[in-house]
């Protein structure tokens, strides 16, 4: 594909091929647009919401908007911030985030994002759902409490693993994820190399006997806000 | 016990040609015969459809009319909306609750009957009203209610409870309903008379093209709400490539205080019929769904019944009224009980065997709907239109209504007002007319376009229902002087946190966070600052939701603090000591207190 689309982000022109999403072209020219359920290698999913950008004014996700000549693209702006600074407040208080001594802390997606805006403490009440945890398998445990629902685990299990270990159940409040087993997840095909173990953004899926081995200080995200390796153009290892 | 199941789980998957799409009817039919769908029979059923039985729990745990756990034989649906709130449902669910010895959600302990609530269940012109298995009972009172429980724990089966059938269709003998049409306004394009047949035919005499311009020539919108022209819908559906096609109606009605296409169904499912077949024509499509709510499921053997007629008519199945080539069918899918579903990528999730999740879009539906191909998805009322507009000509039905809105409207209206039901107007008529036609003069608030809309007061009712100023699918809801709006809201949201599809963050949570602040401000611990964090969590719920739920559902909260303002005023207050009202100290000393055996000596009550 020779062709190439030019639109606008905030000012700044941007240029991209058919069929890219806004996000995709967005990460080609070093410009960062925050996300959760978004996965390189995983079909895009649109369920945080947090990558909302404004497309010609109107409200789009930037991981499933396709790209489109002389588009403009609100994304670094206050009122964008704003509702995405909301998005992430509310998933700490919608779930049951301990940050301080959770496994993944200093390399999970969504603690990063907390910092990257600058939230030290949510304005919304704790929700203090009561969530399930599996420790059943091996070498594989399951928090709820940390789960954000992006569907990563569903996604990277059906499409990359081809597994079908995890499915959401329930809706509404009630939706969490679950296992393609009674109730447990050592009665699943689920095994650690999993690839759908590996994406989880936060500490909702993690492999026992690992936690806390990398120091404090060497963590993924210790030294740099998440999103700076886009922003320095090594778009190939981000997430 | 086993054996049996296993054999008629094979049997009913069978029956649906193990296909795995179907498995919205296949779960449909479990739960009927067996009052839940076990995780034994999730195993069974997913080996039968070749899927994961994780697949087939995501399904059975997202619809309320089908469950994981034992329901009784007779499960009994207290419909809880605002409407029925308003005349007495606590009432009935006393009486209810008392004569069962259950509490709303359980099982009498013989397993036999259990009690529910149901959200709207499209019977708000006749409240309050319940819905045992598939029948439905209206106009309820405590003491009917008491004789309505006692009778079902002595064994007598739903269809007996019905007294009196309803008027029109609905005491056709494939019908046999208690439900009352409420019709009080016809007008020219739904209620009209039709002779079946007489709209296809004039239809076949043009080309499907020529078809899709009377459509546009006639500037017919969606009646659904969105109000987006069918024409062109239609248009980009024939445009798009493949060989197949869909036309889907959607008549998932769930929207609270709508009832109109309960009516259409009853009285003219011809001229419904009629324009899925012009639709199916039109874009090119050789299969139609009807997409029925599961509250509607008394009406299913009647529409079949319709159907065959038709067909033996020769107005469906091959070469429909002698045109060789075009072929057109219609099945329809039941639902289950989701909200969601009226929103048509979501109908369509829920017609491939899925949850009722919305789609990602783009695609289209009209690129890529029901099993990824091209498909229209229209309400039940723009597809009577289309019939009307082929029979009567674009013109004709241009001149109806107002400027931007072509046609006539049906309205559903409930609420505190003398005559509740269905009215088919022009498009243009002022608030304040419908009003007085219904007899509710002294509305102290209407909430125009269901718990989605808006709430619009006095100095509102000069404006006028149509697509540019009072859009509407159809639902209008009458609250008198004496109602608390603020509970009201609470009531709204409510009900969207609980038909939330859950997939994306601000809708899921966000309605949640809606609720509590709401409820934090009934219970008189508001504070100034929370009218500033409700404007913002609103906005951002609207503007980040995925689907149309959420970028509708803090309409009521923002639309009262538009136009009621003074009720939130009250509600929230500076404390005279400074401390924040949200915090209560006794509250928060209470469990100290009764560990230490005494009151606080610093905090006196």
């Amino acid at each position: 594909m020779s062709q190439t689309i030019t639109f606008m982000i905030d000012g700044v022109e941007v240029q991209g091929t058919p069929g890219q999403t806004i996000l995709e072209a967005a990460e080609r020219a070093r410009i960062y647009i925050p996300r959760l359920c978004h996965h390189k290698d995983l079909a895009p999913f649109g369920s945080c919401r947090v990558c909302t950008v404004l497309v010609n004014g109107r409200p789009q996700a930037a991981c499933t908007q396709p790209i489109a000549p002389g588009m403009v693209v609100q994304n670094n702006t206050e009122k964008v911030q704003r509702y995405r600074t909301n998005l992430i407040e509310m998933l700490f208080v919608e779930g049951n985030h301990f940050c301080m001594f959770c496994e993944k802390s200093g390399n999970c997606e969504l603690q990063a994002l907390a910092y990257r805006f600058g939230i030290a403490a949510p304005k919304y009440p704790y929700l203090w759902q009561q969530r399930d945890v599996d420790a059943s398998h091996p070498d594989i445990f399951i928090d709820r409490n940390r789960c954000i629902l992006c569907a990563r685990c569903v996604r990277a299990s059906r499409d990359l693993d081809g597994k079908n270990v995890f499915q959401f159940v329930g809706r509404g409040p009630h939706k969490r994820i679950a296992v393609n087993a009674e109730a447990r997840l050592a009665d699943t095909n689920a095994d650690v190399t999993d690839r759908a173990v590996d994406v989880c953004p936060v500490g909702a899926i993690l492999k026992k006997r690992v936690g806390y081995a990398v120091p404090i200080g060497q963590r993924e995200y210790d030294h740099q806000p998440i999103g700076s390796d886009i922003e320095a153009g090594q778009a190939a290892a981000s997430k | 016990m086993s054996g049996t199941l296993e054999l008629d789980i094979k049997s009913i998957c069978e029956k649906y040609g193990n296909d795995r799409t179907r498995l919205m009817d296949v779960a449909r039919a479990v739960q009927e015969q067996f009052g839940c769908v076990s995780g034994e029979a999730m195993e069974l059923i997913a080996r039968a459809l070749h899927t994961h039985r994780v697949e087939v729990e995501s399904l059975v745990t997202f619809y309320s009319f089908l469950s994981e756990g034992y329901k009784g034989r007779v499960v009994v649906r207290l419909c809880n909306d605002i409407i029925d709130e308003l005349v007495g449902a606590a009432d009935v669910e006393r009486a209810f609750r008392e004569e069962l010895g259950v509490e709303v959600g359980q099982t009498t302990g013989d397993g036999r009957i259990t009690l529910e609530h149901a959200a709207c269940i499209g019977m708000c012109d006749q409240a309050p009203a319940a819905l045992v298995n598939g029948v439905v009972l209206t106009d309820l009172t405590g003491d009917r209610a008491r004789d309505i429980a006692r009778k079902l724990k002595a064994g007598v089966a739903p269809e007996q409870l019905i007294t009196k059938l309803g008027d029109g269709n609905n005491a056709h003998e494939r019908v046999r309903a208690g439900v009352k049409n409420n019709l009080h306004q016809t007008g020219p394009v739904i209620f009209a008379d039709l002779v079946p047949g007489e709209a296809i035919k004039k239809a076949l005499a043009l080309s499907p093209a020529e078809v899709i311009r009377d459509v546009k020539t006639a500037r017919l919108r969606g009646r659904g709400g969105a109000g987006f022209p069918t024409g062109m819908k239609w248009e980009f559906t024939r445009a798009a490539g493949g060989d197949t096609r869909y036309v889907i109606c959607n008549a998932d009605e769930g929207e609270p205080g709508t009832f109109k296409d309960r009516v259409i169904l009853t009285e003219r499912p011809d001229l419904l019929f009629e324009g899925m077949t012009i639709a199916g024509y039109a874009v090119g499509a050789a299969l139609g769904l009807i997409y029925l709510r599961a509250e509607y499921a008394y009406l299913l053997d009647f529409l079949n019944h319709t159907l065959e007629q038709r067909r033996r008519l020769g107005l469906l199945g091959r070469s429909v009224c002698g045109k060789e080539g075009f072929d057109f069918d219609i099945r329809i899918q039941m639902g289950a009980g989701a909200y969601v579903c009226g929103e048509e990528t979501a109908l369509i999730s829920s017609c491939e065997g899925l949850r009722g999740d919305p789609k990602n879009r783009p695609p289209f539906p009209a690129q890529k709907g029901y099993m990824g191909a091209p498909t229209v998805v229209n309400n039940v009322e723009t597809l009577c239109c289309v019939a009307r507009i082929l029979e009567k000509g674009p013109g004709w039905f241009a001149q109806l209504g107002s400027s931007g809105s072509a046609g006539t409207k049906l309205l559903s209206i409930s609420g505190d007002c003398r005559r509740p039901g269905v009215y088919e107007l022009p498009f243009g008529l002022p608030l304040r007319e419908l009003l007085k036609l219904a007899g509710a003069e002294d509305a102290a608030a209407v909430q125009v376009g269901g718990a989605s809309g808006q709430m619009v007061g006095p100095a509102e009712y000069g404006r006028t229902i149509c697509y540019d100023d009072l859009a509407t699918g159809g639902s209008i809801m009458v609250f008198g002087p004496q109602r608390d709006l603020l509970h009201v809201v609470e009531k709204f949201l409510e009900f969207f946190v609980e038909e939330s599809c859950g997939y994306c963050t601000p809708c899921r949570a966000g309605n949640v966070l809606l609720l509590e602040r709401i409820r934090r401000l009934r219970a008189g611990q508001g504070e100034p600052a929370d009218l500033d964090y409700l404007l913002d969590l609103g906005e951002t719920i609207k503007v980040a939701s995925r689907c149309g739920l959420g970028q509708t559902s803090p309409n009521p909260v923002l639309s009262t603090l538009k136009n009621f303002r003074s009720v939130y005023d009250t509600a929230v207050k500076e404390a005279p000591d400074g401390c924040q009202p949200s915090f209560n100290i006794h509250a928060a000393l209470a469990v100290a207190e009764t560990i230490a055996g005494r009151k606080s000596v610093h905090f006196e009550a």
